[in-house]
This record gives structure tokens, C-alpha cells and sequence, in this order.
């Protein structure tokens, strides 16, 4: 039996009559006739050898939810992975404004049938202008790789010279980032390490390493390997002592315990949204921010828009608008261009949403809380015989901690597979992206993991690491772990 | 088309304050789950042991409000926002604002998505890299190219990674520094100029011919050994589709240059012309425009980039490969160019392409294709005829899935240009019309594109209210040019305030200290 | 408060509908009106300031009287003050002079002006840039670009700028042709300066598009990008007009806005050459010459128009490998799709002047467009 052709529930006009009509309308025979604009030897002559169609929504469905099955989740797994993309918990809340087809649909329009778009984004603005201490804030890029290599062509601009020191550990992922951005005008990154007993920046080597021709600091409190640090201010006299500036990544969850970078001589301020209420969704929660002082030369360097607050003809209503919409970019700094799109807005607006729902006290909270846990599971941790939590012994953590299981014997690949049996994600693997370390995992607990999450974690690793006594094991070879850039500590 | 009501709309309009306005000291919006006794009796107050330097002293101002008037005010922000599935949006021409499907929202935020880390384990990841690598062989098969990356996040940033593998060959061949010029076209997206613009390269921009179409004999005068590539879209933002493109691509390939086709307008092209088939060495997509994702007020989204295979070993890192067994993550990319965005990029946008691509299937395709075109000729026809509208070059060529219209003659008459269209269009409930990229090469532009999604009654309705307005712009023009009036916020009155460092604000504490004076 | 002065040259365009080319002259004007001709600018006039209605009180408007303006005003019932009138049997261009002077001295913030090209050089000579005007598009020939685009247009940009909008000017030429030798079929236009206009660059722009550059930043970008690209010992004939006035600007002081400069190795050897000194300079240029000009007037000349010092002589011994165009893109765009001209006065200059040529419109950016004679 001959089927009838679809009438796709996404195409209204595919209904034959319909579309009989427009065409008679039109006063054409069939379609064909328009593509006759395109010269036949470019004309695919046959069908899209693509799967398909699963023209019922509810097949559809069942089809995604197989394949989405497929994977293990950190719904159902304990996840101990961080790094850049944090487990936190969402509250229904930003569930529901994130999926409201009026945020989630609109794009372009202006600030009159979007006013609402416009006035959630100044607000979003407004809440991490108050956590980074900062007077303005993009509209979100991409991520925190381009956030920040944002704030490095930014402050090359800003200084008219191309050197960049990255202070600390950063993620290599994120470095590799920012490192594609940042090119054409930043050619090379210059790299300062810590001091292994503390995970503090060098800050002699640091002093060597800003010249003249520095154009920006970066580093990042808490450090990709979970320092936090504690010499912000001594960094920002360094900096400041041969006129370069200083940007510093931060994650916003910490920023109700730990001090807004703002206060600690910080010029440019960049990090991700993706904590603040947005779910990991395998790497693509994220979005960028950027802050800096109000400062007119500051503003002009910005590639992102700028959602500024005016008037309206209505007396007392709020207006929005772009501000600055031509942005003059001074001198010769013409060289370094940026361009704008499609970027992370939405994301946006949901992080002012949790923000606004957190509060002070909320942040506060939340970060107490975080810190405590981390102190317990450290606690735990270095009773286990081999390893040494954490690795840098000096210093404090906020959410993350690097664990060292050279003692043990142990790669870190053989424990996170023995691990995953448990139904637990173990930390990442950094002894391919910083093989000194050794066999060292990069652990997150966040406020999402109970005393129990915790515990088991510490019992599994118990039963992984226990051996029979006898002769010590060889000390493993390292295993190559995800990650073409090598990492300094 | 008949007698057609146009509505008589209006938008919420909830005078909504500023959620600091709305704040009162101590009320809570939801409390964070608090660490269990054990923990806390065991290791104390850990953040009071931070040392000073690093102690936050001053909490965050951020608002304090329970959770319903949380709740409540963003809801009142949503209902002043026009989302694209509440409207038929023709509006936003180049933007191809199409039905974004609610059944992606529900699988998107499926705990097999939604609660996934990008750095677990493959064999834990097998379900959402067999949609990446579905998705990229669907793309592969559109286009004609040999591998896609799916990580940059939107098409501006698609264009930047096309530069930077422009750069990276170049350098591979050790002509970095004598392939120093892209050529792009004058209406080709603005992302083919800012995007190489941005890698580094001189960007030479060709003007049309008189008729509209990019001129070739310019492309030729000006092609040369300094040539790193071409940046084209086509069809271009006139809807006209460029008939002689293979032969620009063939110019510059001659000249050892690289081709990138620019598809943020392919929606017109699915299964009817590859951009391989022209000859083009990379082309990429905006997913949230032809895949049918939302635009969700500007990203996030995902541009998808493709090249052919012997550009492949420079596509971003990781990519998604397939043993007999299982797919995995190959990191191991020594010529890549690196990373342009963190981990794979857009996940939830890749599912939505995937799954949206899977209902349609190639029939349906090729379907949207027809019928994005069909609207398209069939709202000109509905329009051609107001006075005072036209559009500019080409006549008695057809556009295939939108068109660059011109209301400059109304203007002329009337003194009511297009930017007073477009704030007055939304009050009749159609959101505001994109006129045109900068620089306004057409005079008083519109750009409209009636894709697949809308049904022949809404581009009647859309006729007909643009029919009026250019009636009311002769009868009452300033009714027009003080629109909108039954919109959530009526005309800025003040917009040199935007542009005054003493005023401007974009955040809230910046208005009051500029509101104090202080 | 803010305080508009308004002229209206009623005679300006008189000309235009019955052939005459111009109403530059009284006996041109007494032809044309023995010809038929009506009056078109106080029309043009009362198009443009009806936008000034919703400005109320917050706007006070001197004028001179009757069709000099009162009348355009009174029309709309803008009350507006006369301080003066048309001198009987005076010329217009004198009163023209004398209103825009009476003006600049009361403090007005705007000068609106219907006319012409004429009208636009007794502006020049009575104001200069003393003060912001405008002009309202109403004569025979509009070649300077000190004129809106049309009447609308200069009512919309008058009330924004004195509105309250942005505050932004720009320099904008002022050029005329030789009545007399246009009529006899010649056309021989000069570059007579600036006037200084409102500007305003905010557009309908959606978010997702890039911005624009501002044209004073793409001025700086193209004189940035020229002045790296010099040579040592190699001297360049740089053209007038405001975008080669900003790589004048950037090589040192003693430029000029309306001449063609000749410099060397960064420092300026003769100002405001003329065609003989020109060929003198290449006698004796060493290192070789370059030609840096820009497109001049709404017309989208290069050559032939305000810097006719650059003669066909001048212009084949530079040859055409050694002209570099300047524009910024919104001039280039203001052109429509026409492409740019080229009236050197010699047939065999033109034709090698013909074709595609790369114009700097920023740093690292060119626009290529074709040259026609």
C-alpha cells in the first residue's frame, strides 16, 4: 500500500492543498521553478542518504531516551569530577525559567517586545557586579577559556603591548582556549609555577617574569589544582609596579566566603556561569563573564554587548539599551579585533535567577558548607595508607583538592576504574596533563555530596588500595591521560 | 489572501522593578543543603580559619526576596519578552527563527544529559558521543564535507575556527606570513569579515555589482598569492543565490587559496545544493538557525564547522571517533589547532539537531527546504504590492529564502523610515524586524524570512499588519514613529544617556551611585 | 532651553524644474521665474521643521522673516522670533551670510539651512565652524554633504540632536560647481571646506550583529595603517578631505584640509601644492611617489572633483600601481552600488583610472570597487 505523503507536524504548509494554493498564488507550478536560480550542475540530484523519519514524537522519544540510556550519570553514579565543570544543584526554580519559550526562543529584539530579556540580563549583570566587586559586566561569551582570553586581548588593547603571564595552575583545556583566542595579538603565553609546599604563586618569579612588556597577569583563586589564593594583593603590586594589569578567573561559588577579587586590586574579573544554576550537560552549561571598573577606556575594550538602564518617554518606567553601541577602540589598537555573536545569554539570565534566589546569606552558606566538607573528606582521605590528600599540604581549598596516590602503588586510571564498579566517578586523572604530579587526581565535593557520598567514597578507595602485606608493588607506569596540552602546576 | 484581521495586541506590561528594588534583608529564596552534624562537629567553622587577605569582608549585595517573588518576577520578565514560539517570527531575517520543538526541552534535561561530566570515563558516554557522531554524519552527508567538528559555540565562533585552521595551514606550508588576506563579500555575513578579522588576517570585502550579486571580475582584479581564502555566504543576506559561485571558488583555488561557504543561510539548500558539490573546502552551519534549536536570546548554541579531509587533522581536539566496538574521544590531535571552546562544545544544543533531524528524515529535509522557499515567494508576492516597499536590485530574479526589502520610497513620502516599522510591528504582537547588518547598503532595509514553520494564514497576518502600518504612516505617521504603544516598555527617550560615561549603567550598582551623585 | 536659527534661501532650486541648472545668480533667478518657476525650498522647509513640533517649548527659534524662514515656522505655529528679513532688492546669498551671523552671535545650538550648494558656501563663509548646522536638501545641484539626505530626514536628525539625543558632529563638505560652466556643459567642481553637522550612528541594530566602526575610529584606523605603510624617501601627494586630513593630522602639523600636501619621510614639504608644483616635487622625487586621495562629495569622484591640482599630467607619471584610495565604509555605502568616478579631463588618464581598486576602509580592511571616467 502506498503511503500518503507526511504532512510534518513542524511544516503546516506541507499539507498538499496548502501548499497547492500558496503555489497558485505565487503563480508557479511547483517550487522547482525557484530553484532554477541554481545552476544545475550544483543541484544534488538525489535524496539525502540520511536516517529517518521517525515521524511520531512519542517513537522519537523513546529512541533519544534509549540512547541518553546508554550513558552512566551523576544522578545515579557519585561524581567526584570537577575541573571547570561543577556538579551543583539546580533549583527548580531556574528549571522553570530556563525553559520558558519566551527566554528560550527570543533572540534579536529590541528592548521593547524584549524589555523583559533586557531587564533579566541588567540584572544578572547587576548580581556579579556585586559578588566580583565590579561596576561592569558583560553579557555572557561562550565559556571561561574565552572569557578570559577576552580579558587578555582586552588589556593588550587596554596597554598597547602583547605579553601575558599566567600565574599558577590553569586548566589545559582552557589554556588551549585561550590560547587559540588570544593568538594573533598575544602570541605567547609567559608561565609562572607555585610553591609546591603551599600551591601559592612565586612570587619572585613572578617579579621576574612581568616586564614592561606585560600586558596582563592571569591567574585564577582557586587555582584549576584547588589552592586558593592568599596574596592577591602582594600579585596586584607586582603588576602594578610596571603598569601591566591584572585579571583574575574566579569561581563564582566561592565568592561568598572568599573575597571578590575586586578588593584585592583585580582590574579585569572573568570566570563560568555554569554553577550558578545551570546543569553540567557534558561540558555545555557554561558561559563566560567578564567584569571590570566603570571606566570609560575599560568599556571601549569590551567586544561583548552591554545592557545599560535609560528612561523611557512613560515617566518613571525603565528603559534598557545597548550601551555604547559604537565602541571606539583608542590609539592603534586596531590591530586586535574581536568579533561578537550567538553566545550564552540565557545562561545568563538563570544565573541571576540562582543568584537572586541564593542571596548573600544563601552564598555564604553554601560556601561554609562546601569548605566543611572538604576539610572532612581531606580528613578521611590521608588515613588511607599511599595517599596524600592534599597534595599541596599548605595550602586552603575551596571545592577542589588534588589527591596523590603515588604511595600507593596505584595508577589513578586502575582506582577510577575500580571505582566506576562502585558506581562512583573517581577525580580526573591529571598524570597526563601534569605528569609531575605523579599519579594525582583532581577531586570536587560540592554542596550536592552528603556525609554518606563521602564515606563510601572513602571505604571504596579502602577496599581498591588494600593489599596483602608482602613485598611493595613497583610503582606504575603512568597512563596517558585525556588531554593534548601539558599543564604547569 | 482575503480580508485578514491583524490583532489588536498588547503585551504584559508589569512596570516590573528591579529585582533590588524588591529586596528585604534576611528573607530567604531557598536555603543550600547544609552539611550533616558530623561534619561540621568534626572540622569546625573551615572558612572562619581563611586568612584575612582571602576572607570575604563585606557579603555580597546580592538581593534577598522569597522564592515566589523570585519566581513571580521572572516570570513577569518572560511575559515581556516575544520569544520566537509565540509569534510567527519572519521577522529576524538571516536568523531562520524556526518552531523550536518542546519534546528537545524534555529530553535535554534527561539525567543521561543533563547530569553528565564531560570528563567521565567513554565507556560512560556512549550514549550522547553515538548522538555527536549521528549528528556529524548527518551534517557530512548535507554539505558534502568529509568531518564536522561540533564544538564552537555559535556561527560567529564557527567562523573563527574556520580562520584558524586557515592559519594553521598556511603555516603548515610555510606561507603564513605571504597568505595574509581573506576576501569576503559585501553581503555576506559580517562573521566573514570580523571572524578572520579576529585570527589576524586583512580582510578585503568585494562590493556587489549594480544588480546585487557578488561581482566576480572584482574577486579576480583582486585575488593574488597573498590570497589565504574566500568567506562567502550564499545565498547572501539578499536571498539571492549566486549562480556563478563555483566559479568564484575556482578563481581562488587557482590563486592556492582556501574556500569557506558560510551556510547561516543553508535552510533553502537541504538536500536541493552541497557546498562541497561548489567545490568548497569548509562550510559550516548555525544549528540554532537551520537545525531547528533555540536562539534563546542570543546562545548558547553551536556552530557547526565542517572541512574536507585534508583539513581534518586540524579540526579542533578532542574528536569523536568510532572502533568496531564503541565510539571514544581521540585527543591525540597534534596538528589541531587546539581548542575553541571547552570540552565538546553545546551538548543539549547537538542532542535538539540530532533529534530534530531524526524526525524529519531526508524526505522531510528537503521538505523544509521547499517550503521555507515557498513562504518565502509566496509573503512577496503578499507584499510586493504595498506602497512604498519594494526591493532593491535583481528584478525578475527570484530569492529563495529571504529577502532584503527596501522601504526607503515610504520614507521618502512620509518621512516614517524602518526603523519606526519595526518598534510599531510589535504592537501587533510580531516581534521586531531585523533591518539589515551594518552598513545599510539598502536604504530603510527589512529583512524578513518566512521559514518552513509558519503556517500560510500567519504570513497573511503579517502582510496585512505591515500593509497597515504603511497606510497609518501616511495617515497618522506619528502614531508610527512614537510606536510602540501597547508593548512592556514604550520608546527610549534618552538615548545619548547610553552613551555618556556620567550615565550609563550596566549594572545596578552603577545606576545608583550615578543616580546619587555620588 | 535649547535655540535653533533657521534660514531658508526661497530661491535655492528655482532653477532646477525649468532647466536652468542652478540658481546661482539674480539674473538666473529673474529667468527662471519669468520661466514659470514656483519657489521649492520654503516647501522643503516646513517638511523638516514640522519634526520640530514636539520639541514645544523646550525650543526657541530665531529666524528672519517671510520666506526666509518666518513663514515655514508660523506654518506649524512655532512662534518663532524674527530677528531680521530679507534686505529689499539684496542678494540672497547676502542675507543668507547675515542671518547666519546674526545667529552664531545670539547662541543658537543649531543652524538649519534650506538651499543649495550656494547656499551651503554662504554658510561656510559666515559660520565656518563656529557653530553646528544642517542642511535641508532644496537646490539644483546638492553635491555637498553638509545636506541630509532629504527634508525628513533633516527635521528627524535636528530634533534628536536638540532633543536631547547624541551630541556627535562630523565635518562635512561643502562643494560647488561653476554654475556658469556647468551651464555651458563644463563641470569644474571645487572643494570649499567644511561645515560641522550632527551625526547620528545609532541605528536599528540587533544584538546579534557585530557593530560598526565609528567613523572618526575608521579615520584613525586608515591613517594608522597608511602612515606604518610609508617608505623612507619615497614622498606621497596626499588629496583633500577628512579622511586624508587624519593622515595628514598623524604626520604633523601644517596639513591642510582642502589642499593636496606633499610629504617625505614623515614631514610635510609643501602644503596646498599646485599642479606645477606637483610636477616640480616629481622632477626631483627620488624615491618614487604615491597618490593618496579620497572619495570627495555624495558623488563618489576620486579624481576631477575639489583636486584637480592632481592632473592627468601629475596623475600618469605616479601611475596607476602608485594610487591608494581612503574612504571610510559608510561613504563608500553612501554611494549605493555606483561605482566611484573618475573626470580627470583627459580621455587616456581616465581609462587607466578605470577598473577595480582596493579603497582602505580601516586597518587591514579594504573595500574593492570599480573606478569608472
Amino acid at each position: 500500500m502506498e503511503r500518503a505523503p507526511i504532512v510534518y507536524p513542524y511544516i503546516p504548509n506541507s499539507e498538499p492543498r496548502v501548499k497547492q494554493a500558496m503555489l497558485d498564488a505565487i503563480g508557479i507550478e511547483s517550487v522547482e521553478e525557484i530553484y532554477q536560480e541554481i545552476p544545475s550542475h550544483l543541484r544534488l540530484g538525489r535524496r539525502l542518504n540520511v536516517p529517518g523519519p521517525i515521524a511520531s514524537e512519542y517513537r522519537l522519544r523513546r529512541y533519544i531516551e534509549e540512547l541518553l540510556a546508554q550513558n552512566k550519570n551523576c544522578k545515579d553514579y557519585t561524581n567526584f569530577l570537577g575541573g571547570g565543570v561543577w556538579q551543583h544543584y539546580v533549583p527548580s526554580v531556574c528549571t522553570t525559567i530556563m525553559g520558558r519559550d519566551e527566554f528560550l526562543t527570543a533572540y534579536a529584539g529590541d528592548a521593547y517586545a524584549d524589555h523583559g530579556k533586557f531587564q533579566a540580563q541588567f540584572e544578572y549583570a547587576s548580581c556579579i557586579a556585586e559578588l566580583v566587586d565590579m561596576e561592569v559586566v558583560n553579557t555572557p561569551t561562550y565559556d571561561w577559556g574565552m572569557a578570559a582570553a577576552t580579558t587578555i586581548r582586552m588589556a593588550s588593547r587596554l596597554t598597547g603591548r602583547s605579553g601575558a603571564v599566567i600565574a599558577g595552575s590553569v586548566s589545559p583545556e582552557r589554556l588551549a582556549c585561550m590560547r587559540t583566542y588570544a593568538e594573533s595579538i598575544v602570541p605567547t603565553f609567559a608561565h609562572v609555577g607555585v610553591d609546591p609546599d603551599t600551591g601559592q604563586i612565586d612570587l619572585a618569579a613572578l617579579s621576574r617574569a612581568v616586564t614592561e612588556e606585560t600586558a596582563v597577569v592571569y591567574f585564577e583563586n582557586p587555582s584549576y589544582l584547588g589552592a586558593i589564593q592568599t596574596q592577591g594583593a602582594e600579585i596586584s603590586r607586582i603588576v602594578g609596579a610596571q603598569h601591566a594589569l591584572l585579571s583574575v578567573g574566579v569561581d563564582p561559588m566561592s565568592l561568598g566566603v572568599l573575597e571578590a577579587p575586586g578588593r584585592y586590586g583585580a582590574d579585569l574579573v572573568c570566570g563560568d556561569i555554569q554553577p550558578l544554576g545551570i546543569h553540567m550537560y557534558f561540558g555545555g552549561g557554561g558561559g563566560g563573564f567578564i567584569a571590570t571598573r566603570d571606566e570609560a577606556a575599560f568599556v571601549a575594550e569590551y567586544p561583548s554587548l552591554l545592557f545599560g538602564l535609560t528612561t523611557t518617554v512613560q515617566e518613571g518606567e525603565y528603559g534598557f539599551g545597548e550601551v555604547t553601541y559604537e565602541r571606539t577602540s583608542y590609539g592603534s589598537r586596531e590591530k586586535a579585533k574581536d568579533f561578537v555573536g550567538t553566545m550564552a545569554q540565557l545562561h545568563g539570565i538563570v544565573a541571576g535567577v540562582y543568584l537572586a534566589l541564593m542571596g548573600p546569606q544563601g552564598m555564604r552558606e553554601l560556601g561554609e558548607g562546601i569548605m566543611q566538607r572538604v576539610a572532612y573528606v581531606l580528613d578521611a582521605l590521608s588515613t588511607l595508607p599511599g595517599v596524600k590528600a592534599p597534595a599541596f599540604g599548605g595550602a586552603m581549598h575551596f571545592k577542589e583538592f588534588v589527591v596523590n596516590y603515588d604511595g600507593t602503588g596505584k595508577t589513578v586510571a586502575e582506582i577510577n576504574a575500580a571505582l566506576l564498579e562502585r558506581r562512583i566517578f573517581g577525580g580526573k586523572d591529571l598524570s597526563g596533563e601534569f605528569p609531575e604530579l605523579g599519579q594525582s587526581a583532581l577531586y570536587c565535593v560540592t554542596e550536592i555530596h552528603t556525609k554518606d557520598d563521602i564515606d563510601g567514597l572513602v571505604t571504596a578507595l579502602r577496599e581498591i588500595l588494600w593489599v596483602a602485606p608482602g613485598p611493595s608493588s613497583a610503582a606504575a607506569e603512568p597512563v596517558s591521560a585525556p588531554g593534548v596540552g601539558r599543564g604547569i602546576i | 489572501m482575503g480580508i485578514v484581521k491583524v490583532r489588536d495586541y498588547q503585551q504584559a506590561h508589569w512596570d516590573e522593578p528591579i529585582i533590588f528594588e524588591l529586596s528585604t534583608p534576611g528573607v530567604r529564596g531557598i536555603i543550600p543543603p547544609e552539611p550533616e552534624d558530623e561534619i561540621t562537629s568534626k572540622v569546625g567553622d573551615v572558612a572562619g580559619r581563611l586568612p584575612s587577605s582571602i576572607r570575604r569582608q563585606d557579603p555580597p549585595a546580592l538581593p534577598e526576596l522569597d522564592q515566589k517573588r523570585v519566581l513571580s518576577h521572572y516570570l513577569h520578565l518572560s511575559q515581556e519578552t516575544l520569544g520566537g514560539n509565540l509569534t510567527p517570527d519572519a521577522s529576524l531575517g538571516t536568523c531562520t527563527m524556526k518552531y523550536n520543538p518542546r519534546v528537545h526541552e524534555d529530553l535535554v534535561n534527561e539525567p543521561g544529559l543533563a547530569e553528565l561530566h564531560p570528563h567521565q570515563p567513554d565507556e560512560t558516554i556512549q550514549g550522547i558521543l553515538a548522538i555527536y557522531h549521528g549528528l556529524e554524519q548527518i551534517l557530512k552527508e548535507i554539505s558534502g564535507m568529509d568531518r564536522f567538528t561540533l564544538q564552537p559555540g555559535g556561527g560567529a565562533h564557527a567562523v573563527f575556527t574556520a580562520a584558524s585552521i586557515m592559519r594553521a595551514y598556511w603555516r603548515d606550508k610555510g606561507e603564513a606570513d605571504k597568505r595574509t588576506e581573506i576576501i569576503t563579500t559585501m553581503f555576506s555575513h559580517p562573521a566573514d569579515a570580523a571572524s578572520p578579522a579576529t585570527a589576524g588576517f586583512d580582510v578585503i570585502t568585494l562590493m556587489p555589482t549594480e544588480d546585487g550579486y557578488p561581482d566576480l571580475a572584482a574577486l579576480k582584479a583582486v585575488v593574488s598569492e597573498r590570497t589565504a581564502g574566500l568567506f562567502i555566504t550564499n545565498p547572501e543576506d539578499t536571498g539571492l543565490y549566486n549562480p556563478l559561485i563555483d566559479q568564484f571558488v575556482r578563481v581562488v583555488h587557482e590563486a592556492g587559496g582556501l574556500c569557506f561557504n558560510d551556510q547561516a543561510n543553508a535552510n533553502p539548500l537541504l538536500g536541493i545544493a552541497r557546498a562541497a558539490d561548489a567545490g568548497f573546502d569548509m562550510s559550516h552551519f548555525n544549528v540554532h538557525k537551520t537545525f531547528a534549536t533555540p536562539h534563546a536570546c542570543s546562545g548558547p548554541a553551536t556552530g557547526a564547522l565542517g572541512v574536507r579531509d585534508f583539513l581534518a587533522k586540524y579540526l579542533p581536539w578532542p574528536t569523536v571517533e568510532q572502533d568496531d566496538e564503541r565510539f571514544f574521544l581521540d585527543y591525540e590531535r597534534p596538528s589541531s589547532v587546539g581548542k575553541t571552546k571547552g570540552y565538546l562544545g553545546t551538548a543539549p544544543v547537538v542532542l535538539r539537531a540530532f533529534a530534530w533531524c531524526m524526525m524529519m528524515g531526508p524526505d522531510g529535509l528537503r521538505e523544509v527546504a521547499e517550503i521555507a522557499v515557498l513562504n518565502n515567494n509566496y509573503l512577496m508576492k503578499q507584499l510586493e504590492n504595498i506602497p512604498g516597499l519594494g526591493f532593491p536590485y535583481a528584478k525578475g530574479r527570484r530569492r529563495l529564502e529571504e529577502v532584503r526589502w527596501s522601504w526607503e520610497a515610504l520614507y521618502q513620502e512620509t518621512g516614517v523610515g524602518t526603523e519606526d516599522i519595526a518598534r510599531r510591528i510589535g504592537d501587533f504582537g510580531l516581534q521586531h524586524y531585523f533591518a539589515s547588518h551594518h552598513p545599510w547598503v539598502v536604504p530603510q532595509p527589512m529583512t524578513l524570512e518566512p521559514c518552513e514553520t509558519f503556517a500560510r494564514e500567519e504570513l497573511d497576518e503579517y502582510a496585512a499588519v505591515l500593509t497597515q502600518i504603511a497606510q497609518e504612516a501616511r495617515d497618522d505617521p506619528e502614531l508610527v514613529r512614537t510606536a510602540p504603544h501597547r508593548l512592556a516598555a514604550h520608546k527610549r527617550n534618552d538615548d545619548a544617556s547610553l552613551d555618556d560615561p556620567a550615565r550609563w549603567a550596566t549594572t545596578w550598582r552603577a545606576y545608583r551611585r550615578k543616580q546619587s551623585g555620588a | 532651553m535649547k535655540r535653533l536659527g533657521l534660514i531658508v534661501n526661497p530661491m535655492a532650486g528655482i532653477g532646477g524644474r525649468v532647466g536652468l541648472k542652478g540658481s546661482d545668480g539674480a539674473g538666473t533667478v529673474a529667468r527662471a521665474l519669468e520661466l514659470g518657476a514656483t519657489p521649492e525650498a520654503p516647501a522643503r522647509a516646513r517638511e523638516a521643521i514640522g519634526y520640530l513640533k514636539p520639541l514645544g517649548t523646550d525650543l526657541e527659534i530665531l529666524t528672519y522673516g517671510g520666506s526666509m524662514g518666518e513663514d515655514a515656522a508660523t506654518w506649524h505655529a512655532l512662534d518663532p522670533i524674527v530677528i531680521g528679513g530679507p534686505s529689499a532688492g539684496g542678494s540672497t546669498a547676502s542675507d543668507t551670510r547675515a542671518a547666519a551671523a546674526q545667529m552664531v552671535e545670539a547662541g543658537v545650538d543649531l543652524i538649519l539651512f534650506a538651499g543649495g550648494d550656494g547656499t551651503a558656501r554662504d554658510m561656510l563663509d559666515a559660520v565656518g565652524q563656529r557653530v553646528t548646522v544642517l542642511g535641508i536638501p532644496a537646490g539644483v545641484k546638492i553635491h555637498s554633504a553638509a545636506y541630509a539626505i532629504n527634508p525628513h530626514s533633516a527635521g528627524q536628525l535636528a530634533a534628536l540632536y536638540l532633543g536631547g539625543g547624541p551630541q556627535r558632529r562630523r565635518e562635512a563638505e561643502v562643494m560647488d560647481i561653476d554654475e556658469e560652466a556647468f551651464r555651458a556643459g563644463r563641470l569644474s567642481a571645487e572643494l570649499h571646506g567644511f561645515l560641522l553637522v550632527p551625526f547620528d550612528e545609532r541605528r536599528l541594530q540587533p544584538m546579534k550583529a557585530g557593530r560598526g566602526t565609528s567613523e572618526g575610529a575608521a579615520m584613525e584606523q586608515i591613517a594608522t595603517r597608511i602612515v606604518e605603510s610609508m617608505e623612507p624617501s619615497r614622498t606621497y601627494f596626499i588629496g583633500p578631505g577628512t579622511t586624508t586630513r587624519a593622515i595628514k593630522d598623524r604626520l604633523g602639523p601644517g596639513g591642510t584640509l582642502l589642499g593636496v600636501d606633499v610629504f617625505r619621510d614623515g614631514r610635510l614639504i609643501k602644503a596646498d601644492a599646485n599642479e606645477r608644483q606637483l610636477l616640480e616635487v616629481l622632477d626631483g622625487a627620488v624615491g618614487g611617489v604615491d597618490i593618496i586621495v579620497t572619495v570627495i562629495g555624495g558623488q563618489g569622484y576620486v579624481f576631477g572633483r575639489g583636486n584637480q591640482q592632481l592632473s592627468p599630467a601629475v596623475i600618469r607619471r605616479v601611475g596607476r600601481e602608485h594610487i591608494r584610495v581612503v574612504a571610510t565604509r559608510d561613504k563608500l555605502v553612501s554611494l549605493g552600488l555606483r561605482p566611484l568616478l573618475a573626470d580627470t579631463g583627459a580621455a587616456d588618464v581616465d581609462a587607466m583610472l578605470s577598473g577595480y581598486i582596493r579603497v582602505a576602509v580601516g586597518y587591514g580592511e579594504d573595500v574593492v570597487a570599480p573606478i569608472e571616467a
